[in-house]
């Protein structure tokens, strides 16, 4: 297998549509014949990262790549920022609003689910401009 | 546990197109917070919630999830059936709340 590469868009407005992104990346590593429990631990920390871009961030931008040995996810948006890592790692903590938690989102469990399922996570945050946060998920 | 004994104990409706009566779970997860449905790894599970909407479903297809009970008698729309069918997801109602439809399938064996 050689490197693959994919892009998506995610939409900020609708709330419904979230996740969109990764099912089709989930759709594209069943394709690519890897297995379900590695394709489940990148999903779902995708997955993650994607309702927390439409939550806090208006949406934004997700770049994959996978490559014979990972799945390596860079999840950019333009959002407001954390300005406080090591809080917003904190189990429970959450800033969603009451909205966000009538969808059973906001429950403070979205970063440390990530940090839990990739291999190696890395945020990088700036107040006022956004977030990029990358992750990579080892196949073999 | 098959699809068709959860019916029975739960007396729920098959809200699914597809035949899921044959389905087999092997574990359960009850629970409003999508999140903390992420947060639990099981194989071939099945999902108690009371929430109703289409992100439910795609917490459920992120997890490899085999099925969704709908508790205390809620009724998802339309789209939310539909993406649960594209998925392979069977979806039931039950009228029974969480915590009872828990237990009940938890003492006839189904463990988490």
């Amino acid at each position: 297998m050689n490197s693959f590469k994919v892009q998506y868009k995610v939409d900020g407005e609708d709330f419904s549509a979230a996740g969109d992104a990764s099912r089709k990346l989930k759709k594209v590593l069943q394709n690519l014949g890897i297995s379900p429990q590695i394709i489940r631990k990148a999903t779902v920390a995708m997955y993650e990262g994607e309702i927390n871009m439409v939550i806090h961030a208006d949406g934004g931008v997700i770049d994959a790549e996978i490559t014979p040995d990972k799945i390596h996810i860079f999840l950019r948006d333009k959002g407001p920022g954390i300005p406080d890592i090591a809080l917003a790692m904190t189990e429970g903590y959450s800033t969603a609003s009451n909205n966000v938690r009538e969808l059973g989102f906001g429950a403070g469990m979205g970063l440390p689910n990530m940090e839990k399922y990739t291999d190696y996570m890395n945020i990088t945050t700036q107040i006022g401009v956004g977030t990029t946060i990358e992750m990579i998920v080892n196949i073999v | 546990m098959k699809l068709e004994t959860v019916i029975k104990l739960l007396d729920a409706k098959v809200l699914s197109k597809k035949d899921c009566l044959e389905t087999e779970v092997f574990a359960a997860c009850g629970s409003d917070l999508m999140s903390d449905v992420l947060a639990f790894v099981k194989d071939q599970a099945l999902l108690l919630t009371g929430l109703v909407n289409s992100q439910v479903v795609r917490t459920a297809e992120m997890m490899d999830m085999k099925a969704i009970v709908f508790v205390r008698g809620k009724l998802p729309g339309d789209d939310i059936l539909e993406l649960a069918d594209e998925a392979g997801i069977a979806i039931l109602s039950t009228e029974l709340p969480l915590y009872i439809s828990c237990g009940k399938l938890y003492s006839e064996g189904l463990y988490n």
